[in-house]
């Protein structure tokens, strides 16, 4: 009892002491933490002492009061300038200070602005202060304006109708930092006024940016300025819901259509069914937005759920030559039909507006019906999928309006951030990845390809197949990637003695992905990835296989083929490895392909499925099949009809393991696959490449391909 | 216990104090956010967003402003077809300028009408405006405003290569007012280009080739590219005056291993009384380095600005495969308008020249991959003959044409890849996916789903004719057939397409002074439950007088599908023949599907390329006597350039041989021969056959000579394999077999 007892104590004494010991160095942590910061701070506060001491930013407030400012100065801002560029009136140093890969933005704190008067200049509206909040909010913002790459005054100046030039031009001068206007970013959604409405905001912007609506072709400086829509409260409520079928062809709900055009359009209505011409219902005297007439029979349309009932929907040059309507419309899915000379569309240089919208000159009204008729199912295919995707991705809401603005002036002035074509313009989920090997020529002979074995311990038939490989004239090299980490590779004695460059490579881990490594060692744009008991396969055949691949340089192209078929009664894909007259995929056990599909494979492949095929120990061929199959769209490429690969005396025509555990698992691998790439990528085919003058005899001439075994 | 209970208490009092510090801040203003946004009134009200015309008149605008299509062209000289007048020669032209006006005077686009011309192209030499350059021709002002149809330049097209002279080189310098013309113009800058009016032109030597241009230079792709250098130039610099500063200052760069960037002073006669400090060790080092190997080892190309803003290194980086990489600020780049250069260089900043190093090197491997490609595509396409280079201006300019006309393009994705713009018709469809491009893998053959239909309109009909879009491949073909007399073996052909899978329809092109056939649909063999075929006969001798051969392919109209199985009258093939190259076809539908290959030789002896239809191991062409085409490329050939089309007219042969250049011209790519069928004529022919006329194949070798001459190189590839079914000839039962009756036919 006592024993146990002092054990006891013994025990708990142990566990105090142990406490004891942690509490003591945790203190002593703390004290060490304390020194250390202390240290710290009179270091730094010794170093930047001479300097006047750094000011610590805060970030903007937009929501707090805003201070009072009385303009005194009459002094305005220099008007602006006309033919800006960036390379001339941005200052690119500004930018990327400290490294930075990205834009940095500062924003002027906001002021409430009085002239004389007592009167405000410019009040603060919801869209504007959005436009701030984004900025604020996005990965872009900084609060200290001197390592601001672009600064944005807080003055709202989004509709000219709601300020003064002159007054905000006097705040433009009396800004801290505007130099000129040099590296601001002025915002604009509706420009000019009554009679002329110039297309540029009337301002004194000197040299700064303008993001604005509704310019044309003379006062949008290309490169320079941003071409913005103008937003649409209406637009962003729509949601993205279709009706099955369009009832319209052509739809025209604007209401602020110039005469003359407006008399063209109310002929062709007259004349055919086509267009459904709609107009502000005369009920009384305040207009209705949320309804539509028909002019001659006055039958009445909500608006804008019309909108989705028009295959093609109209946007013309009114006082300005952009219309909120243009958000309403694409928000709709309904293609647009852009009837308004040297108009610049929104983000005209980053979006391809002739994917969205078609474009009628003026002078063509006339033929509209005729124009809209000529276009192709495909291209109303191509318009009608593309106009929802891009308003959601660009112009759903004033953040992303913002947001793609800036990301454009962040491309500009880092061109390697910027994206390709297909990244803005293509949506992935209609056309796919794009293919990496686009040039289409017949790959040079000269290089060679490269032999990449997987090999873990049989040595022999290893050594069998170098041998029979350095005898094919194109082989350039060998590269032995030895996956056995418990024993070392053959010294080189051991080696057969040949005539080609051989390097073996030895691997951290046993993995099957080991083999679509893209080692630095494969210097040919071609590999043969091949297995070490794959011995059967003549010089010939080879040569033949690598000319093929040379024809096809962005297929797999090899020799053991296999397919898949649907199996309707268990409603999955099942693995199919006897005789038929289709092929779909080609195993890599023997087969050629460019090396950048090694580099997919380890760089680019869904993660899920390199693991499963890790974990498994299987399927890395299959796995390699899908991967080129979905990025391409091509199906591979079975040379020679061989069958039978590796041992001569084998009756067995299989390859691999034919056993029924094996098929399953791999049938399950090409279901998982299937499922990981939400489609079935593989596409069976009926065709293999044969030598051309295989199985013709008697024509006298040699044969350029001799020794092409049967099966 | 009480240890982790301290502790738990101890991080929770530390997690608050953290709440409290950083979190508070939203605390504070969380509500306020919504309080003030909330507030807040939208930018304009919905009367103010649906603003009419004001009813005041517009104060007309003080300043001219330049001129854009739609104020300085006349669109209504331009037809369907917009044709281009040259004027005929007068004066002192120079070489090059020679070159570029017999290349449009020998091109579909020239008319001799200048009536009927939609563009004017003077033939007055404006290429050299620099009064300094012995290329340069005086006096061009006055002798442009007294051209017939000049009318202050409106719908001309003026050349111009180097404007202004030493030592400001003005751009707005060209000895000659341009007016209303449209300039097509190197080295132009953002400022002085007249957006979507003027045409940016490359820099290009005097000895440019006129037409063929060199085979691309950098077919392989290597990935990583595993070149010597990373960056490289090579260039003269010029101490002084406007531009210099950039190269100058290249030598900051130069490494003399990854980064090779040599200047030197020597130019000019007076070199040395303007040379610098650097000058002698500057000259040392260049002349240590040979420009095309740093050109073939050097993954990237500095293009620095010289004098003007355009400089030969941009065409020498793109030929050679070599990344450029653009020192030359506010330069726009050749033909951009349609040509996005974002796919194929790299933009550096001169004002940052310091940072080019880093900035190529921060370049993805993969992004190097493709920058290199697009040069190779670009430059194959556009710029490797003078004959490229100003088709490629024509095509823009006709592009706008027919965007005005219709208000259609051709797709931004056409021009950015291969076969490109000058291998398709811009009036061939509006979707790409009515085109066979390769270049564009997967993007040419995926479409959009369907949009849905609009409601059939309801009476009245549209009163305007409905033309119908060219087809998309589908899962049928159109077997067109060019007969020039009955036979058993039209009959058994006939036969076979009725009983192929997928023949949609028949068009029959009959070629004989005896009476077509009145043959309206081939019936199917008995349990066949389709319809009967449709065929529709075409009398040529009427319908297309003089044609002879040439009209084989002219009804395209008449084709509704994308795939024509075109096919001589006599072809002996079958149905599974013809089913199983369809089959094929759909997966390359760019390229001739068939079966006859014939390939060409280069006669040493007679110095002269040869034609055989000789068993060898390789082939270059598959004669589209039995062979699939896409309707497109026939639509190519009936466009294709005059003399060429009047070489098939003259020999009423050789039509075959020009659709295989044609194809190979574009695609760069072999055709596809199947299966082990050679002959496409049955071999005992109890009529005269021109087959086994000698003069015949004579005259087909000189054809194969007249095809080389016109594209200045020999366009045809070759290919090695064949396509076989997958079990064809294989020693299995023929019961498994799916083309079984194939491997019987042994010639």
């Amino acid at each position: 009892m006592a024993g146990e007892l002092l054990l006891k104590t013994g025990k708990y004494s142990k566990y105090t002491s142990y406490r004891k010991i942690l509490y003591y160095r945790f203190f002593v942590g703390l004290l060490l933490f304390i020194v250390l910061s202390l240290v710290f701070t009179v270091v730094f506060n010794a170093f930047t002492g001479s300097s006047p001491r750094t000011d610590v930013y805060l970030p903007v407030n937009l929501d707090g009061e805003r201070a009072l400012v009385k303009l005194k100065s009459d002094l305005q801002s220099a008007a602006r300038i006309k033919n800006c560029t960036y390379w001339e009136c941005f200052d690119v140093y500004r930018c990327g200070r400290g490294g930075h890969d990205k834009i940095t933005i500062y924003i002027y704190p906001l002021k409430n602005y009085k002239i004389e008067s007592g009167n405000s200049v410019s009040e603060l509206s919801k869209e504007f202060y959005m436009i701030l909040d984004t900025i604020k909010r996005s990965r872009y913002y900084t609060p200290n304006p001197e390592e601001a790459c672009l600064l944005v005054p807080s003055v709202d100046t989004l509709n000219q109708a709601t300020f003064n030039s002159k007054h905000v031009s006097q705040i433009y001068h009396s800004l801290e930092h505007w130099n000129d206007g040099e590296n601001h970013l002025i915002f604009n959604m509706l420009p000019g006024s009554a009679p002329n409405y110039n297309t540029v905001v009337n301002l004194n912007t000197g040299k700064a940016i303008i993001a604005g609506a509704g310019f044309n072709s003379w006062s949008f400086r290309y490169g320079f300025d941003i071409s913005i829509p103008v937003y649409s409260q209406v637009a962003e409520k729509i949601d993205n819901t279709q009706p099955a079928q369009k009832n319209y062809l052509i739809i025209s709900t604007q209401l602020n259509i110039p005469h003359d055009s407006l008399e063209e359009l109310q002929s062709i209505a007259s004349s055919s069914n086509d267009l459904l011409l709609l107009g502000t219902c005369k009920a009384d005297n305040k207009i209705d937005y949320t309804k539509r007439c028909e002019y001659t029979t006055g039958r009445e349309f909500r608006y804008p759920d019309i909108l989705k009932e028009g295959l093609f929907c109209l946007v013309l040059r009114s006082a300005r030559l952009t219309q909120a309507i243009l958000m309403d419309i694409i928000a709709s899915q309904c293609i647009p039909v852009v009837i308004s000379d040297s108009v610049v569309m929104p983000f005209n240089s980053h979006l391809d507006w002739h994917r969205i919208a078609m474009f009628i000159p003026e002078s063509n009204i006339k033929s509209l019906v005729k124009i809209i008729y000529a276009v192709s199912d495909e291209r109303r295919g191509e318009l009608y999928w593309q106009s929802r995707w891009v308003f959601e991705r660009y112009f759903a809401s004033i953040e992303k309006i913002t947001l793609t603005t800036l990301e454009i002036i962040n491309e500009k002035v880092f061109p390697l951030a910027a994206r390709m074509y297909e990244e803005w313009n293509m949506p992935e989920h209609l056309y796919g990845p794009v293919n990496p090997l686009f040039l289409p020529v017949t790959a040079p002979k000269g290089p060679g390809f490269t032999a990449v074995i997987l090999t873990y311990d049989r040595v022999e038939s290893l050594f069998t197949l170098v041998k029979k490989l350095v005898r094919t004239p194109s082989l350039a090299k060998i590269l032995v990637i030895w996956n056995n980490q418990n024993k070392a590779p053959p010294p080189s004695t051991e080696w057969p003695v040949i005539n080609k460059p051989l390097k073996v490579v030895r691997t951290k881990e046993n993995k099957l992905s080991n083999r679509f490594f893209p080692y630095d060692e494969i210097e040919t744009e071609c590999q043969l990835t091949i297995d070490d008991d794959i011995v059967m396969l003549t010089p010939d055949e080879l040569e033949f296989g690598f000319d093929v691949w040379r024809e096809f340089p962005d297929r797999i192209v090899g020799f053991p083929s296999r397919l898949h078929v649907w199996d309707n009664s268990t409603a999955s894909w099942r693995y199919h490895s006897e005789w038929t007259n289709q092929i779909s995929m080609v195993l890599t056990g023997a087969a050629f392909h460019h090396k950048i599909w090694s580099w997919y494979y380890t760089y680019k492949m869904p993660a899920e499925i390199r693991e499963w095929v890790d974990e498994s120990f299987n399927c890395e061929d299959i796995a390699m099949n899908f991967l080129v199959a979905n990025v391409t769209r091509k199906p591979p490429i079975k040379v020679t009809p061989r069958k039978k690969f590796k041992c001569p005396e084998c009756t067995n025509t299989e390859m691999l393991s034919a056993d029924a555990g094996h098929m399953s698992q791999r049938s399950a691998c090409i279901n998982r696959f299937a499922k990981v790439y939400g489609n079935m990528a593989l596409q069976p085919i009926e065709f293999r490449a044969d030598p051309l003058q295989y199985r013709e005899t008697g024509s006298g001439v040699p044969q350029l391909y001799p020794d092409i075994g049967a099966l | 216990m009480q240890a982790r209970k301290r502790y738990l208490l101890l991080f929770m009092s530390f997690a608050l104090l953290l709440y409290g510090y950083f979190g508070s801040y939203q605390l504070k203003s969380e509500p306020g956010i919504n309080i003030r946004r909330d507030n807040l009134p939208t930018f304009a009200t919905l009367d103010e967003l649906t603003e009419a015309p004001s009813t005041l008149k517009r104060q007309p605008a003080t300043i001219a402003l330049p001129c854009r299509m739609e104020t300085c062209f006349d669109f209504s000289r331009c037809g369907v077809d917009p044709k281009i007048y040259v004027y005929p020669s007068e004066g002192p032209v120079s070489a090059s300028y020679r070159k570029v006006l017999s290349v449009i005077r020998e091109s579909r686009y020239a008319t001799r009408d200048p009536y009927e011309a939609c563009l004017f192209v003077p033939a007055i030499d404006t290429l050299d405006a620099d009064p300094l350059s012995p290329e340069h021709v005086p006096d061009v002002a006055s002798r442009l405003s007294r051209l017939p149809h000049w009318n202050n330049g409106r719908n001309h097209l003026i050349f111009s290569l180097y404007a202004g002279t030493w030592p400001d080189y003005a751009e707005e310098a060209l000895g000659f007012d341009p007016g209303e013309a449209i300039l097509a113009r190197a080295s132009a800058s953002e400022t002085v280009f007249r957006e979507g009016f003027d045409i940016s032109l490359p820099l290009f030597h005097k000895e440019h080739p006129e037409r063929g241009g060199a085979p691309p230079a950098a077919p392989g792709n290597p990935f990583p590219a595993p070149k010597k250098h990373l960056i490289a130039f090579k260039g003269k610099r010029y101490v002084h005056g406007i531009g210099s500063e950039t190269r100058n200052s290249l030598w900051h760069l130069h490494d003399g291993n990854n980064l090779i960037l040599v200047t030197t002073c020597r130019h000019g006669k007076s070199w040395k009384d303007l040379r610098d400090e650097r000058c002698d060790e500057d000259n040392r080092e260049y002349d240590k380095y040979d420009y095309e190997q740093l050109l073939a080892n050097s993954t990237f190309c500095l293009v620095a600005r010289g004098r003007r803003l355009g400089s030969y290194r941009f065409l020498e980086a793109l030929a050679a495969g070599c990344i450029p990489v653009l020192l030359s600020n506010g330069w726009r780049l050749p033909f951009d308008e349609r040509i996005d250069w974002r796919r194929a260089v790299i933009w550096a900043d001169e004002r940052l020249l310091l940072q080019v190093p880093e900035l190529v090197r921060s370049v993805p491997p993969e992004r190097i991959l493709a920058l290199r490609q697009q040069t190779q595509v670009l430059w194959e396409q556009y710029f490797s003959s003078i004959e490229k280079i100003v088709f490629t201006t024509i095509e823009i300019l006709l592009e706008r044409v027919l965007a005005h006309r219709s208000s259609r393009q051709r797709d931004a994705l056409i021009w950015n890849a291969s076969p490109g713009a000058l291998g398709t018709l811009a009036t061939y469809g509006d979707s790409r996916t009515h085109l066979p491009l390769a270049g564009l893998g997967a993007l040419a053959t995926v479409r959009a789903p369907p949009a849905p239909r609009a409601a059939p309109a309801p009476l009245p009909a549209p009163s305007v004719p409905v033309v119908g879009p060219p087809p998309t491949p589908g899962n049928t073909f159109t077997a067109m057939l060019y007969v020039q007399a009955t036979s058993p073996a039209l009959h058994k052909l006939l036969a076979n397409i009725a009983s192929s899978e997928f023949c949609e329809k028949v068009v029959l092109v009959w070629d004989s002074e005896r009476a077509a056939p009145t043959l309206k649909s081939l019936s199917r063999v008995a349990g066949d439950p389709r319809d009967p075929l449709p065929v529709l006969v075409i009398d040529a001798t009427t319908h297309y007088p003089g044609d002879g051969v040439s009209a084989r392919w002219q009804p395209l109209w008449a084709v509704p599908t994308a795939a024509v199985f075109s096919l001589d009258g006599d072809a002996p093939l079958l149905a599974e023949e013809l089913d199983f190259a369809f089959r094929v076809w759909q997966h390359f539908p760019e390229r001739i599907v068939g079966y006859p290959a014939r390939s060409h030789f280069w006669d040493e002896a007679k110095g002269a390329w040869g034609y055989s239809s000789k068993r060898g191991g390789a082939y270059s062409m598959v004669l589209p006597g039995a062979a699939l085409v896409h309707r497109a490329a026939l639509a190519l050939v009936a466009r294709a350039a005059p003399a060429l089309r009047l070489a098939v007219r003259r020999a009423r042969n050789c039509e075959d041989i020009l659709l295989n250049c044609l194809v190979a011209h574009h695609t760069r790519r072999a055709p596809i021969k199947l299966a082990q069928r050679r002959n496409y004529k049955p071999t005992h022919h109890k009529y005269r056959s021109p087959w086994t006329d000698p003069e015949h194949f004579v005259q087909r070798q000189s054809c194969l000579n007249t095809f080389a001459t016109a594209w200045g190189y020999m366009p045809l590839v070759r290919s090695v394999l064949r396509l076989d079914p997958v079990l064809f000839k294989d020693s299995v039962s023929t019961l498994r077999k799916k083309y079984r009756k194939m491997e019987l036919v042994t010639s």
